[in-house]
């Protein structure tokens, strides 16, 4: 059993952080308001939540399984509270403001209608800062942190996170961009 | 019970979900933005819902990414 949580804590890390890769990179399409192939746009905005809530899923399993496993033995404090932890504190700490994010992260967004547009951005935001923290987490403190395979896949990520956000500042982002430059022109 | 679609223009920004989900009732202008089919007193702002596009309404508030949509129950003598 021991074994089982210490397997599946480390396991559902690499899957959440791969499930906010694709948020980042599916939110950052729906930003766009560019529709996904023969997928609409509403659909691309609801595939963006699905997907975070699911990356949501798996690091709360992530974070409960090691908090029950023996060997990792996180407590409350280290959940919620970053830098103090035992072992590798920095790394793991970096977990935690990861952790931390992401909850304030999804509660602005299920009470978006209630917190209104400026404050929901704001915090929505802390993306950009969360996923390299939690990438960098992985890599410092994960057992598989430096196998070449690992590495490989966090290149991978970074890779086509970097080129989103490329897209993202470039000029022609949004669908309607040419349109509503025209008229300057 | 018929309901009214209020556009907040200083909200919208034009990303067209609204006008995927409600093709009835909103064209897409050049630029984007949703555009009343069917103006009311030509007001483009308050957009009729017939009780059939009623669920496709709410979807649209709810998703708008501006937060620019909301439903509201159609008084008599509305749009003066």
């Amino acid at each position: 059993m021991d074994n089982a949580l210490w397997a599946f804590g480390r396991v559902s890390g690499i899957i959440s952080l791969v499930l906010f890769t694709g948020t980042v990179l599916v939110g950052v399409l729906a930003r766009s308001g560019r529709p996904l192939l023969v997928v609409p746009r509403f659909s691309v905005t609801l595939i963006h939540r699905n997907i975070a809530l699911l990356a949501t899923a798996f690091l709360v399993l992530h974070v409960g399984s090691l908090m029950l496993d023996s060997y990792a033995k996180l407590n409350v404090t280290d959940v919620v509270v970053p830098f103090l932890g035992p072992f590798r504190p920095f790394w793991q700490g970096l977990g935690t403001v990861a952790f931390d994010l992401v909850l304030a992260v999804v509660v602005t967004s299920l009470l978006r209608h209630r917190i209104g547009p400026r404050t929901f951005r704001a915090v929505h935001w802390f993306t950009y800062a969360m996923w390299p923290i939690a990438l960098a987490h992985a890599i410092g403190n994960g057992t598989n942190g430096t196998s070449r395979w690992f590495l490989l896949l966090a290149a991978g990520s970074a890779a086509v996170v970097v080129g989103a956000l490329a897209w993202r500042v470039s000029a022609n982002f949004l669908e309607t961009a040419k349109t509503r430059q025209g008229g300057l022109l | 019970m018929s309901e009214t679609l209020h556009i907040d223009w200083t909200r919208c920004d034009g990303r067209g979900l609204c006008t995927e989900l409600l093709p009835t009732l909103l064209d897409r202008d050049d630029w984007g933005y949703p555009l009343a089919k069917r103006a009311t007193n030509g007001d483009r702002s308050n957009v009729a819902v017939r009780p059939a596009h009623s669920e496709a309404a709410r979807e649209a508030v709810y998703l708008c990414p501006k937060m620019a949509l909301s439903l509201a129950n159609q008084v008599a003598g509305f749009g003066q």
